[in-house]
Order: C-alpha cells, then sequence, then structure tokens
C-alpha cells in the first residue's frame, strides 16, 4: 500500500514530537486509572488495627487473607452479589434473545418504539429508575428484599443484553436460517441446530456484560433493598463506622478472578480464530 | 399458515421483554409520576391530588442542587472528553499491535466494584492519607490544605469513573477512520491541525455525541461520588432524592424530584435522538 502513496510531505513531520506526548499521556492515564486498583490491592496486606483499615501503612500482614470471610454478614452480602449478578444475567439474556432477534430480523409495526424503549432505558439515570421501581413496590406494597433486587437487576440488565445480541445477530447471515427452512427444518429446529450456536457468543458476551453491572451497581440496589444487603450495599454503609480490611481482601479477590476470566476468555476466542 | 407465522413472528418473539419493559420500566416510571402529584404520608396513605404543588416545591426548594448537579454533570463531562480524546487517538492511531492491551488496561477498573473504586479515592484524598500526609509533614503543602469535600474532589471522581466509558466509544469511532483520508489531507499540504480539525474530528463526532451523553446522564444523577468525596456543601441532586426517601420518607417530594431530573434528561436525549438518531447510541452503549 505504502508503494502507492507519495512521500510524506515536511508539513507530518511535527506530528513525531506530538505522538511523543500523546504515548506519554496515555501511559500517564493509564497509571491514573491503576492508582485506586493499586491502593485497593496494597491496603489489602495492610495491618489493620481494631479491624478498620489504617490510612497509613503499618506494616505488611497477611492475617487479613487469613480472616477474609470473619464478617458473616459481608461475607453474605457477597453471596446475595453473586446471586443477583449469576440469576439476573441469566434471565435477562433469556428474555433479551427473542427481542434481539427480532429487531435484527424483522421490520415490524412498533420497532421505533422498541428502540426508543430500549435505548431509554440504558440511557436513563440510576437514580431516576431506582426511585420509580421503589414508587411502583410502594404502591404495590411489595416487601423490599432479594426478589425486588432480581427485578431491578433484570429491568436494566435488559437492555443491554438486547443491544450486545443484536450487534451479533446483525452481523451474521440470514440466509443460512432460509437454508435450514427451505431444507425442510422446523422453525424451532432450524433455530436450536442453526442460530443459537451462532449467536451464542453474542448471549455468552451479553450474560458477562450484565454479571458486571449488576455485581457492580449500587445506585439502584440501593432503592430496592430494604433491609437486604449486597456487596456494594454494605460496604457503602460501613463507609461511617470505618472499612474492615476483609472489604479490600474480597474486592482483590472479585478483581483477580475477573481478570484472570478474561483473559482465558482472550485466549479461548484467540485460539478459536488461529486456524481460519 | 408459515406467512401468517412469519407476520407474527417478530411481535411473539418481542412480547417477553416487552411486557417485562413495560411492567418494570414503563409503569414505574408512571407510577413515579403518580406519586409526585400525591400529598400525604406513609401513616395516613396518600390521596391524589390535582396540583403540581409538590413539583414547584421541589423546584424552587432545591433550585442550587439541580444547578450543582447539571454544573458538575458538565464540567466532569467535559474534563474526561479532553482526557479520553487524546487517549483514544493515540491507541487507535499508534497502538499498533498492542491496542487491545492498551484498551484492556484502561478497563481494568471494571473488574472493581464502583464503590470500591470511589472508597479507594477517599483513601488517596483524605487529608492526613498517605500521599496529602507525608506531603504536609514535608511542608510541601500548607497544613490545612484538603480536597476531599470540595466540589473538584468530587469532580475528580465522576471523572475517573467515567473516563473508560467514554474512552470506548471515542475508541470506536476513531479506529473506523480510513487512513488514506489523513495522508491524503497530507499530501495535500494541509498541517496536521488542519487535517485534524477538517478530517478525525468531524468524522469521530458521532463517539464525541453519544460518550458525551451517556456519561453525563450518569454524573448528573450520581449521588455515591458526592456522599463519599464530598462534603455538606457538595449535596448533588441523587442525594437530595436518597435523603427523601430513606432520612424523610417524603415520598411525594423525593418522586417530584426524580420525575424533574427525569424530564430534565428526557428532553436533552429527545434533542439528541432527533439530530444524531438512536442507533448509534445504542451501538456505543454496549
Amino acid at each position: 500500500m505504502s508503494t502507492t502513496v507519495s512521500p510524506l510531505p515536511s508539513a507530518y513531520k511535527p506530528s513525531r514530537l506530538g505522538e511523543r506526548i500523546l504515548a506519554c499521556f496515555t501511559w500517564a492515564m493509564i497509571i491514573y486509572t491503576m492508582l485506586p486498583i493499586a491502593v485497593m490491592v496494597v491496603f489489602s496486606f495492610n495491618y489493620a488495627p481494631a479491624g478498620r483499615i489504617a490510612l497509613h501503612w503499618l506494616h505488611f500482614t497477611i492475617a487479613n487473607y487469613g480472616d477474609a470471610f470473619a464478617i458473616q454478614d459481608l461475607t453474605g452480602a457477597l453471596i446475595h452479589s453473586l446471586e443477583v449478578a449469576i440469576g439476573s444475567a441469566v434471565i435477562s439474556s433469556i428474555l433479551g434473545t427473542p427481542l434481539a432477534l427480532a429487531l435484527a430480523r424483522y421490520r415490524f409495526w412498533g420497532k421505533s418504539a422498541t428502540d426508543i424503549v430500549i435505548f431509554a432505558d440504558i440511557a436513563a439515570p440510576a437514580v431516576v429508575v431506582g426511585s420509580s421501581l421503589l414508587s411502583l413496590f410502594l404502591a404495590l406494597n411489595l416487601p423490599r428484599g432479594l426478589l425486588t433486587i432480581f427485578i431491578a437487576h433484570i429491568a436494566f440488565n435488559l437492555a443491554f443484553a438486547v443491544v450486545v445480541i443484536r450487534a451479533r445477530v446483525s452481523g451474521l447471515d440470514g440466509a443460512l436460517d432460509r437454508a435450514a427452512a427451505d431444507l425442510g427444518a422446523p422453525p424451532w429446529v432450524a433455530f436450536w441446530k442453526v442460530t443459537f450456536p451462532l449467536i451464542l457468543p453474542g448471549i455468552v458476551g451479553a450474560c458477562m456484560l450484565c454479571f458486571m453491572l449488576s455485581i457492580d451497581d449500587l445506585i439502584i440496589t440501593t432503592f430496592v433493598a430494604g433491609q437486604t444487603l449486597t456487596f456494594p450495599l454494605w460496604v457503602y454503609g460501613a463507609v461511617k463506622v470505618g472499612i474492615p480490611p476483609q472489604v479490600f481482601v474480597l474486592s482483590t479477590f472479585i478483581f483477580t478472578g475477573g481478570v484472570v476470566l478474561a483473559l482465558i476468555n482472550v485466549a479461548v476466542s484467540h485460539r478459536r480464530q488461529a486456524p481460519v | 399458515m408459515r406467512q401468517l407465522r412469519g407476520k407474527l413472528a417478530p411481535y411473539l418473539l418481542s412480547l417477553p421483554s416487552w411486557v417485562y419493559l413495560l411492567v418494570f420500566f414503563l409503569i414505574p416510571l408512571a407510577s413515579m409520576l403518580g406519586m409526585a402529584l400525591a400529598v400525604g404520608d406513609p401513616l395516613s396513605g396518600y390521596t391524589m391530588s390535582d396540583n403540581f404543588q409538590e413539583f414547584v416545591a421541589a423546584f424552587t426548594g432545591y433550585e442550587d442542587a439541580f444547578a450543582r448537579s447539571f454544573w458538575y454533570g458538565t464540567a466532569s463531562t467535559v474534563i474526561t472528553l479532553s482526557v479520553a480524546y487524546p487517549v483514544a487517538y493515540w491507541i487507535a492511531f499508534y497502538g499498533g499491535r498492542h491496542k487491545s492491551t492498551y484498551l484492556f488496561l484502561i478497563m481494568l477498573p471494571f473488574f472493581v466494584s464502583f464503590v470500591i473504586r470511589v472508597l479507594a479515592w477517599e483513601f488517596i484524598l483524605s487529608d492526613q492519607g498517605f500521599l496529602f500526609g507525608p506531603l504536609k509533614e514535608l511542608g510541601l503543602l500548607p497544613r490545612n490544605f484538603h480536597l476531599l469535600s470540595t466540589q473538584w474532589a468530587v469532580i475528580g471522581g465522576l471523572v475517573y469513573n467515567s473516563f473508560a466509558y467514554y474512552v470506548l466509544p471515542l475508541y470506536v469511532v476513531l479506529e473506523k477512520i480510513d487512513r488514506r483520508l489523513v495522508r491524503a489531507a497530507n499530501d495535500l499540504y494541509a498541517s496536521p491541525a488542519t487535517a485534524f480539525m477538517k478530517i478525525i474530528l468531524p468524522l469521530s463526532a458521532p463517539g464525541v455525541f453519544a460518550g458525551f451523553l451517556l456519561v453525563f446522564v450518569t454524573n448528573v444523577g450520581d449521588f455515591v461520588n458526592a456522599a463519599l468525596l464530598g462534603g455538606p456543601g457538595t449535596y448533588m441532586i441523587g442525594n437530595i432524592i436518597q435523603d427523601s426517601y430513606f432520612e424523610n420518607q417524603d415520598y411525594p417530594m423525593a418522586a417530584a424530584l426524580s420525575s424533574i431530573l427525569m424530564l430534565m434528561l428526557m428532553i436533552a436525549i429527545l434533542l439528541y435522538s432527533k439530530v444524531f438518531g438512536t442507533d448509534t447510541i445504542q451501538e456505543y452503549a454496549a
């Protein structure tokens, strides 16, 4: 390609310096991005007097890791978070897949209205989603707890699931389904044998995104949780009385687990692509 | 039969999601509006009123909190854009083989819970913490210097939390730009600055706008950064809504405040989707 392009005029040269500056800036921003993560990991190894994280570095200890699950409420809250994240991710993907198929493959009355609702669900500020759900639950006299947290998490995850799966479906050749139909496969069989395996990566991606959004959510959950605590809610509530080191220890576990899973995912998809 | 099925298919496929979103997204919004029009208290129950007194009270009573939220939202979004753009630009144009590695590094905070990230900043910025403490000991900072509980700590927290969310849409648009256009501009003796202003900036506009909208909406409605990094003088509308529900149990007031916030942001979003369409935002939202 470079042979067809004329030598660069001199005006291009000054941007070499610009590139260096941009590179330094990018690295500075990457360090800035990692700073709070480093604080979390480093302070999880800090000696914690009276079971509270100290603001200063005292001395290195792994005792916090030995007591990682010593606070029952916190462990319980983490389990709630995991339950809600897994459950809402799976249900959102199950509900979202058919809608994603409809939006990607059909023109129908109400399609643009659907687009707007999906978009509104993504763009609506969390305070509004949370407080509107709370006002519904109050009006229905529905007691707040794990069930209402589930309902709320599916409500905000669903739109994200639809968008991710839809992107995958749009990238597929619709002719494959028609071929299956022409070969006499009933729609249901064509779906499971042809469409589903092809869109599975999109569904898995949607599940992962929903899982991360759900386990991270604090704002919407504060409104609908009642007395039930999730991990972020427990931490938020503990701020006033002091944070126990277990918070940083468990977060370090979550962080490490997430990064390892993501790297495995990258490695697997590279291997799949390699022979092609 | 097959034709009929083909006609019905999209409706059947969208039915489950529609029902869910209707019951747990659209109806709650309506019910919130209803609550905002109600008068009463949790003990004696609510009755509907036909006036907008709660709206007026919400707006006039918390004018400053609304103004502050929009100011924090605007400032944090503009700052995020100005730091995210160069980063996305460098990764897209000079990242080479390691583009996805750089993006991965920028997305690392996603693996740490939002509240923990804000909490870590509270640690870093605290008056006697490991950063400012030693600096004060050495006399490099005045003793009474503090950043925590100022508006800049809140805006800084908002910037940190939206940085990756802004880099991604910008990267997506910048990556798609045909490099030959830039080469052509250079061949025609455009200065790099002109090439940037006339080619790269206009072509990356959809990412700039999509990111702006999502980051702005998220930040205006946030209350966690203000609660952990700010002080009494940095209350945002999210904090007020939160307090109205859980401290004062004034549900109509809380609902009125949320409704006003929603209506204000909805106007912004509608204007946006009229101009740029909804598809692009959805694309980048994911």
